[in-house]
C-alpha cells in the first residue's frame, strides 16, 4: 500500500527522522497561510501516489505567500500526469507546503527487503539528484548496500561505514546514522516494504534532512496496523482495482480488448502470454483466487465488463481448491443476469470438471467451450476480431 | 523413487479449520499417512480417526511424524512453521498465503543452516504420485513416473502436470515452491535433489517474473545438471512495475523480466517453452533428444 509524501514524513518524524517544516494545504488560501507561517519562501508539492512529480510540474517554488496561493490554485483539483501516473493522471487534492532549505549536497537513501538474502537492506548513494536506476545500470559501484541482520537490527557501524564511503564528515556521519536508525525502526515496526528518501540532503547548516520521502507497506501485514490502513487514499487507486480488492479479487487493468478471468496468478499471467502469442491483447489481469464462490465470479464479470474496451472474454480455470462446478454456476448466473453481449470462451479443468461442464451445457447459453489452453486462446482471439 | 516425501512419510497437520479439514480429507483419500493433527486444547481427542494433539512437540513424540502440512491462517503461520521446526519436523509444507514478509524473513533466518526443509509458504504443496500427497493439488491429474516438477506458481503447475500426464509422462515428485518473495526450498535445492534422485529422468521448471531465482537456477543447471531441464516463464506480457497478485511477481528496477530469464535459461542449455501449452511437449522432445 502506498501513502502520500506528507503522511510518510509525519510517520518518519515520529521515529526521529529529520524532515523539513511543512504544512498540508487543501485550498489556495491554506497554502498562502502555510507559506506565511513558514517564512514566505516555500516549496509547494502536489500530493499524488506517483513519482516523477517534479518533471511533471507538480513541485514548484514560491517566493511569497501570494505566489504559493496562486501555484496551489493551479494544482488543486486537477489531475497531475507523470511518467508513472498513467495517461489519465492522478487527482491532486492536497499539497505539502514546505520551508526551503539551503542544500549543500544531495544523497540517495533507500530501504527494501532483499529476497535473495532475506534481509532488510539499506541502499545508499553519494550521487544524489541522479536517476537512481540509471546510476545502478551505468555506475553500479556508486551504489552502496548494507544488509541488516534481523537478530542485531541496524548497527551504528553500518551507518558510519556508509556515511564515510559517501564522503561525509564525522559529525554528519553521526547524524546520518541516527537518521538510518529511526528509518529502520519505522520499517520493521510498521511492516514497510519500501522506504525511499530521494533526495536526502545535507544542509549548509550541517543537518541531514529527508527532502522527499516515499513509504510503502506490506499489504499482508496491514491487519496488524490499523493506523497505517487508515492512511489509504482510494482516490489515488484505479476504481476497478479498488472494487476488485474489496471482493478479494486481484485485478490489474491493461490496454487490450480480451477480458481474462483465471484462478492463480501464475496461470493468469500465462493466459495473458498465450493470448498475446496468438496475436491478441489482454484487457486485464484477473485472479479470482482460491476461495471463489458464485457471487465472486459474478463480481469478476462485472469488473471485466466495466472496461469498455473488452470485445471478448476468456475464463480459464484449473480447479485445485477452486471447484469447476462453482465457477460454472457463477458464470451461468452472471451471464443470464447481465445478458452478456461479447463472446465468451470457457475452459475448465481439474476438480469437478465434469459437473462444471454439465452445468454449462444445460444452461444453453452461448458459450464457446475449450478443452485445452491452446484451444481457448485461439478461440478467444478469433472471437475478439469478429 | 522420489524426493523428500514418499510412502514412509508420516504427516501431521497444523491448522484444522474448514480448509485444513477438507484438504486433509483429500490427503487421507489419496493414501497419505496422516498420523496426527495439532489443535491446541483438543489434545487426546480425534478427527476422522486422526489423533489430535495440543502441540507439535507432543504430536511428534507420540507419532514419529516427520513432515507437517500447515493451514494455519496468516497471522499465526510463521509461529506454526517455527513450532514444527523446533519439534524437529524434517519437511515443513506451508500452504498459507498472505503471511507478512517480515515474518517470513525471521523464519528464513532461523531455519538457515539447518537440515529442515521448508516448502512454501503460499504454495500448493508437494506430491509424490501414488505415494504421498501433502497439500491442495488436485490428485487426479498426477501419475507416477520419472519427471520432477518445480514451480513458483500453483495452478500453472497443475497445467504443466496435466500436460505431462496426457502425454504419458508420469511424475517422480512435484513441488510448488510458492509465490512469496521470501520462501523455503528454491529452484537450486530442488534441482540438486532431482539430479541425485535415480527415479527422476528430467525436470520441469516453472518460473515467473520478479527476483533472480530463474537466472540462478539456469547457471546451476549449466554446471550441475546431467538430466534435461525444461522451463516456462510466466509474465512475458506483464507490464513492468505492475503488481500481479503475487508479491513474487514484481519487477524491480528492470531486473527479473521474462525476457532476461528466458535468455539466461537458453544460454545455459535449458529448453524454454514459448507457450504455456507446450511445456509437456518440450519435455517429450528433450527426452527424445538424449
Amino acid at each position: 500500500m502506498k501513502i502520500h509524501e506528507f503522511q510518510a514524513k509525519e510517520i518518519l518524524a515520529r521515529y526521529g527522522v529529520r524532515v523539513p517544516r511543512g504544512k498540508v494545504a487543501r485550498a489556495p488560501e491554506e497554502a498562502a497561510a502555510a507559506a506565511k507561517e513558514l517564512g514566505g519562501e516555500v516549496v509547494v508539492k502536489a500530493q499524488v501516489h506517483a513519482g516523477g512529480r517534479g518533471k511533471a510540474g507538480g513541485v514548484k517554488k514560491a517566493g511569497s505567500p501570494a505566489e504559493a496561493g496562486k501555484i496551489a490554485g493551479g494544482l488543486l483539483g486537477k489531475p497531475l500526469v507523470t511518467h508513472q501516473s498513467g495517461p489519465r493522471g492522478q487527482m491532486v487534492r492536497a499539497l505539502l507546503v514546505e520551508e526551503t532549505l539551503p542544500v549543500a549536497r544531495e544523497l540517495y537513501l533507500g530501504m527494501v527487503i532483499d529476497r535473495e538474502t532475506a534481509r532488510v537492506t539499506i541502499i545508499a548513494s553519494g550521487e544524489g539528484g541522479m536517476e537512481i536506476e540509471e546510476l545502478a545500470r551505468t555506475r553500479p559501484e556508486k551504489i552502496l548496500k548494507a544488509p541488516v541482520h534481523p537478530v542485531s537490527g541496524f548497527m551504528p557501524s553500518q551507518g558510519r561505514r556508509l556515511a564515510f564511503e559517501m564522503g561525509l564528515g564525522k559529525e554528519q556521519a553521526e547524524k546520518f546514522t541516527a537518521f538510518l536508525s529511526g528509518m529502520y525502526r519505522a520499517f520493521v515496526e510498521l511492516d514497510a516494504s519500501l522506504v525511499e528518501i530521494n533526495p536526502l540532503v545535507l544542509t549548509q547548516a550541517g543537518e541531514v534532512v529527508a527532502l522527499d520521502a516515499k513509504l510503502n507497506f506490506d499489504d499482508n501485514a496491514l491487519f496488524r496496523h490499523p493506523e497505517v490502513e487508515a492512511l489509504r487514499d482510494v482516490e489515488q487507486e484505479d476504481p476497478a482495482e479498488v472494487e476488485a480488492g474489496k471482493h478479494e479479487l486481484s485485478y490489474v487493468r491493461l490496454d487490450g480488448n480480451i477480458g481474462c478471468m483465471v484462478n492463480g496468478a501464475g496461470l493468469a499471467m500465462a493466459t495473458m502470454d498465450i493470448i498475446k502469442l496468438f496475436g491478441g491483447e489482454p484487457a486485464n489481469f484477473l485472479d479470482v483466487g482460491g476461495r471463489t464462490d458464485a457471487a465472486r465470479v459474478k463480481k469478476a464479470f462485472q469488473i471485466i465488463l466495466s472496461d469498455p474496451n473488452v470485445r471478448a472474454i476468456l475464463v480459464n480455470i484449473f480447479g485445485g481448491i477452486v471447484k469447476c462446478d462453482v465457477i460454472a454456476q457463477g458464470v451461468v448466473d452472471a451471464v443470464s443476469e447481465m445478458g452478456l453481449k461479447v463472446p465468451l470462451v470457457v475452459r475448465l479443468q481439474g476438480t469437478r470438471v465434469d459437473i462444471g461442464q454439465e452445468i454449462l451445457k444445460k444452461s444453453k447459453l452461448d458459450i464457446i467451450p475449450a478443452e485445452t489452453m491452446r484451444e481457448a486462446a485461439e478461440a478467444v482471439v478469433a472471437a475478439s476480431r469478429r | 523413487m522420489s524426493i523428500l516425501v514418499g510412502k514412509e512419510t508420516r504427516v501431521l497437520i497444523q491448522g484444522l479449520g474448514s480448509a485444513g479439514k477438507f484438504h486433509t480429507g483429500t490427503m487421507l483419500e489419496y493414501g497419505t499417512r496422516v498420523v496426527a493433527a495439532v489443535s491446541p486444547g483438543k489434545g487426546g481427542t480425534a478427527w476422522e480417526k486422526v489423533p489430535l494433539f495440543d502441540s507439535v512437540h507432543q504430536a511428534v513424540r507420540a507419532t514419529g511424524a516427520d513432515a507437517s502440512c500447515i493451514f494455519v491462517p496468516a497471522p499465526g503461520a510463521a509461529d506454526a512453521v517455527l513450532e514444527a521446526f523446533e519439534a524437529g519436523v524434517r519437511v515443513i509444507v506451508c500452504i498459507t498465503e498472505g503471511i507478512p514478509t517480515l515474518d517470513m524473513l525471521k523464519v528464513k533466518n532461523v531455519l538457515a543452516g539447518s537440515s529442515a526443509v521448508l516448502i512454501g509458504p503460499n504454495c500448493p504443496g508437494i506430491i509424490t504420485p501414488g505415494e504421498c500427497k501433502i497439500g491442495i493439488m488436485p490428485a487426479a491429474i498426477h501419475k507416477p513416473g520419472r519427471i520432477g516438477v518445480l514451480s513458483r506458481s500453483g495452478t500453472l503447475t497443475y497445467e504443466a502436470v496435466d500436460q505431462l500426464t496426457r502425454l504419458g509422462l508420469g511424475q517422480s515428485t512435484c513441488i510448488g515452491l510458492g509465490g512469496d518473495p521470501i520462501k523455503g526450498l528454491d529452484f537450486i535445492e530442488g534441482l540438486s535433489l532431482f539430479e541425485k534422485d535415480p527415479g527422476t529422468n528430467g525436470v520441469v521448471l516453472i518460473g515467473e517474473i520478479g527476483g533472480a531465482a530463474e537466472e540462478a537456477a539456469a547457471e546451476y543447471a549449466r554446471k550441475n545438471m546431467t538430466k534435461p531441464v525444461v522451463a516456462f516463464i510466466a509474465g512475458r506480457t506483464a507490464p513492468p512495475g505492475r503488481r500481479m497478485g503475487h508479491a513474487g511477481a514484481i519487477i524491480a528496477g528492470g531486473k527479473g523480466t521474462a525476457a532476461e530469464k528466458v535468455a539466461a535459461l537458453k544460454a545455459c542449455g535449458v529448453r524454454v517453452a514459448e507457450s504455456p501449452a507446450d511445456i509437456g511437449q518440450q519435455m517429450v522432445e528433450a527426452l527424445k533428444a538424449r
